[in-house]
């Protein structure tokens, strides 16, 4: 059934709208934002939308102020997520250790371009992959998605805002300027069949509800603001009842769960779409717009006789950490090659992982344009040698 | 005495000190406008003097003491409300003359 | 990598709650305050407790629901203030009390909204923030606790610092022109704007109440005595004589034009309320031009 939120049907619509459907379809009625190429048409869309269904588009004064934004409402309840690029992302780094901090479900949409600084407004780059994981102070675990397509784009915003209501914690959808500003069809399904999470809420009355509580899972349950339960959330370290406690073992305590919260269900979390992976010498890794030219070298390879498989990593943090050492365990697993849109980052990730035992080769270069099939398949050719 | 003043009741507080929570920065006493409080010279466990109520003070329950404690240590509770006596009539002279006609 | 935290376990919750209550509700105040929160963590004679005070006494005496009362503070001495209210609150990053608080309310119409926060948070790292939530005229109610200086880091010169007056990092006397708070938000477009000492308690207490009962932006600006830092190297006494200066300097006035109130290191203080006015808050108009018109009946083409 179509609904206001969910516009069920074959649709011909980009990237970036794609995202601001998912968000709807998610149930998303918070969106506050920057404009910044190429994610405006993120908030464009949301502008539209969310009005059509009561909830709130509000244009802030900059990112810092976008990204407070969507953590206030969501501890007022609301499902919030907001939209940026690269010179945004800095900005919103602050906040995003404030949510993962307060535990607060929020979805930060990251259409990547060139960087460092203002760099290529209107071209692609994956640059910000380590920024992503590592971008705010302080020692937190993040989780970032990757879609390849528009189509992807709808489902992985979904996707991302379940896993934010699930673990209580900031979501990044990390896509590019190739995949939002690509214009392919998009079917939205029926909205029953659309599966959404809400976050766990408190079952204890008020007068015994201990806010950050430890749980089986090391995620409480979140008590929202306006429902009686007076809690008190900071950025600060803070005890079980949320209070500040400027002490050792509190940041133990607090900041290990924060940590095991993730750490924990990185299997549940972790999504890759593996090709040809029982026999492959070679494996190719990419993810966004990158991992499409990378198929079709992989395919086209294949079809000469190389033993090559490929892993698209859906979800980049956590990192496929089990998966990529247990591949270059294997004595026929010679070479990794990573594809990506930058001077190396997943490629860092691989060769960690892979420990010594694969050697890893990074494809990459410094955006603005996106992988020709030729380039990666002199790359590979290379690697086979 | 005011001639209808067996008619008239006046209203009392009582000052209540919670001395531990005290850190000694003398606004109740200092504003206190029927100067009430007085400096202990004991110490409280911080180490600040609280204040303790005069001997002669006269609480007239105006709740300032309260508001001005930046430490929700020090509260008035009112009293049963009594008849005019001689002594609560002030016997200082009133600074508020009546104004001359050069004004 | 094989990862060895050092042991970290959490206490039982019946050890968490028990202890709390120790000393808690000797003062009639404390019914609006958190469990085991008291004492505060400010200073002899700061002026935050006492606008605390003024805030609890609004609650009181204003009949505030306590379950749709929400106060979000960011960072600085008086950010420590939402922490101790017996109410939902948020303890936010250095300077972005404003727009957390703009997500709190847009998300939840139903909910009253209070900042309180300082001058540096709200006026330095947070200004922009400030005048984009007055322009916007959004529903919350902004109560900055003003002491000239950044008490929390040891009494820093910030954007109210007066010319002259000596902090740590303006050991010869401030150079910079200070923000007259007042005239700001008057000119960002608050619908009410009232300006206190810490002496002024009843009447703070009262624009708090009136604040947070009228729709659109409000701010009260509370003049509050740092003797520790801003009081002790300015020569301005400790917090009794710094109040005592409050009492003798402060002129409760209705005409003077807010660009006028500009307050000295020394001097008078001009107090009082300056801008009441009405105007449709954010949410008004969002109502009215984007959710009206987006849910409008479409207009058929052949009329």
């Amino acid at each position: 059934m179509s609904s206001k939120a969910v516009r069920t049907g074959a649709h011909f619509m980009s990237g970036d709208e794609a995202c601001a459907e998912g968000g709807m379809a998610a149930g998303c009625s918070f969106f506050a934002g920057y404009p910044i190429t190429p994610a405006t048409e993120v908030a464009e869309r949301m502008s539209i939308r969310l009005p059509q269904v009561g909830g709130v588009y509000i244009q802030m004064e900059d990112e810092i102020a976008s990204m407070a934004a969507i953590i206030g409402a969501s501890c007022a309840g609301a499902k919030a997520m907001t939209s940026t690029s690269g010179p945004g992302f800095s900005l919103m780094m602050e906040n995003i250790g404030l949510a993962a901090m307060m535990e607060v479900p929020c979805v930060v949409v990251n259409i990547q371009r060139g960087g460092p600084s203002t760099g290529l407004p209107t071209l692609v780059g994956q640059q910000d992959v380590m920024q992503c994981r590592w971008g705010s102070h302080g020692d937190y675990e993040v989780i970032a998605l990757s879609p390849e397509s528009p189509q992807e784009a709808f489902e992985l915003t979904i996707e991302a805002f379940n896993l934010s209501e699930k673990y209580r914690t900031p979501v990044v959808l990390l896509s590019d300027e190739v995949v939002g500003h690509m214009t392919e069809k998009v079917i939205i399904p029926d909205s029953k069949k659309i599966k959404t999470l809400s976050r766990k809420l408190p079952k204890k009355k008020p007068e015994n509800f201990i806010p950050y509580a430890h749980e089986e899972d090391d995620v409480p349950p979140m008590a929202i603001a306006g429902e009686g339960y007076h809690v008190h959330a900071t950025g600060l370290t803070h005890d079980e009842l949320g209070y500040p406690a400027i002490n050792a073992d509190a940041q133990e305590r607090l900041v290990q769960r924060l940590i095991r919260k993730i750490r924990n269900h990185a299997e549940e979390i972790i999504r890759t779409e593996d090709a040809f992976l029982d026999d492959a010498e070679i494996i190719v890794v990419s993810y966004g717009c990158s991992a499409r030219a990378a198929r079709e070298v992989v395919e086209t390879a294949r079809a000469s006789g190389m033993k090559i498989g490929m892993i698209r990593l859906i979800t980049l943090w956590p990192f496929c950490e089990k998966k990529i050492a247990e591949l270059a365990a294997l004595e026929r697993v010679k070479k990794f090659v990573v594809c990506e849109i930058n001077a190396g980052q997943i490629a860092y990730e691989v060769e960690r992982c892979a420990g010594g035992k694969a050697e890893t080769i990074l494809a990459g270069f410094m955006g603005g344009r996106i992988f020709t099939p030729e380039e990666l398949y002199r790359v590979v050719r290379e690697a086979a040698e | 005495m005011p001639l209808d003043a067996g008619r008239r009741e006046i209203v009392l507080g009582k000052v209540n000190i919670i001395s531990h929570r005290c850190k000694g920065c003398r606004y109740c006493i200092e504003f206190c406008p029927s100067n009430t409080l007085a400096e202990s010279e004991d110490f409280n466990e911080k180490g600040y003097h609280p204040p303790y109520v005069k001997s002669d003070a006269k609480c007239v329950n105006c709740n300032y003491c309260e508001t001005i404690c930046p430490e929700f240590a020090i509260f008035v509770t009112e009293l049963e409300p009594r008849n005019l006596l001689s002594e609560d009539v002030v016997k200082t002279q009133s600074r508020a003359r009546r104004r001359t006609r050069r004004e | 990598m094989k990862i060895r935290f050092i042991d970290a376990e959490a206490p039982p919750a019946s050890r968490i709650l028990e202890n709390l209550a120790a000393g808690h509700g000797d003062h009639p105040l404390d019914r609006y305050l958190k469990k085991g929160r008291i004492p505060h963590i400010w200073c002899s004679g700061c002026g935050n407790g006492i606008l605390l005070t003024a805030f609890v006494k609004a609650m009181e005496k204003g009949n505030f629901d306590t379950k749709k009362t929400v106060v979000v503070s960011g960072i600085g001495c008086i950010g420590r203030a939402a922490g101790y209210l017996d109410l939902d609150t948020y303890h936010t990053t250095h300077g972005r009390a404003i727009p957390f608080a703009t997500g709190l309310k847009l998300a939840n119409p139903k909910l009253n909204v209070v900042v309180i926060s300082g001058d540096g948070d709200l006026f330095a790292i947070g200004g922009n923030h400030f005048i984009h939530a007055a322009r916007r005229n959004v529903d919350i109610t902004l109560i900055c606790s003003n002491n000239f200086n950044y008490g929390m880091t040891g009494g820093q010169g910030g954007p109210t610092t007066p010319l002259e007056s000596k902090t740590t990092t303006t050991p010869y006397g401030c150079s910079e022109h200070p923000f007259n708070l007042v005239y700001l938000a008057k000119a960002s477009g608050a619908v009410y704007v009232a300006r206190w000492t810490a002496l002024h308690t009843h009447e703070l207490r009262d624009s708090i109440i009136h604040s947070v009962n009228k729709p659109g932006f409000c701010f009260v600006e509370a003049i509050t005595p740092c003797p520790t830092a801003h009081g002790r190297r300015n020569k301005l006494g400790d917090g009794l004589s710094m109040m005592k200066s409050y009492r003798d300097n402060s002129v409760l006035t209705t005409e003077l034009d807010p660009e006028d109130t500009a307050i000295g290191l020394k001097g008078k203080i001009a107090v009082g309320e300056f801008v009441n006015i009405d105007k449709p808050t954010f949410m008004d108009m969002y109502d009215e031009c984007a959710i009206c018109r987006a849910n409008a009946p479409k207009k058929s083409k052949k009329s």
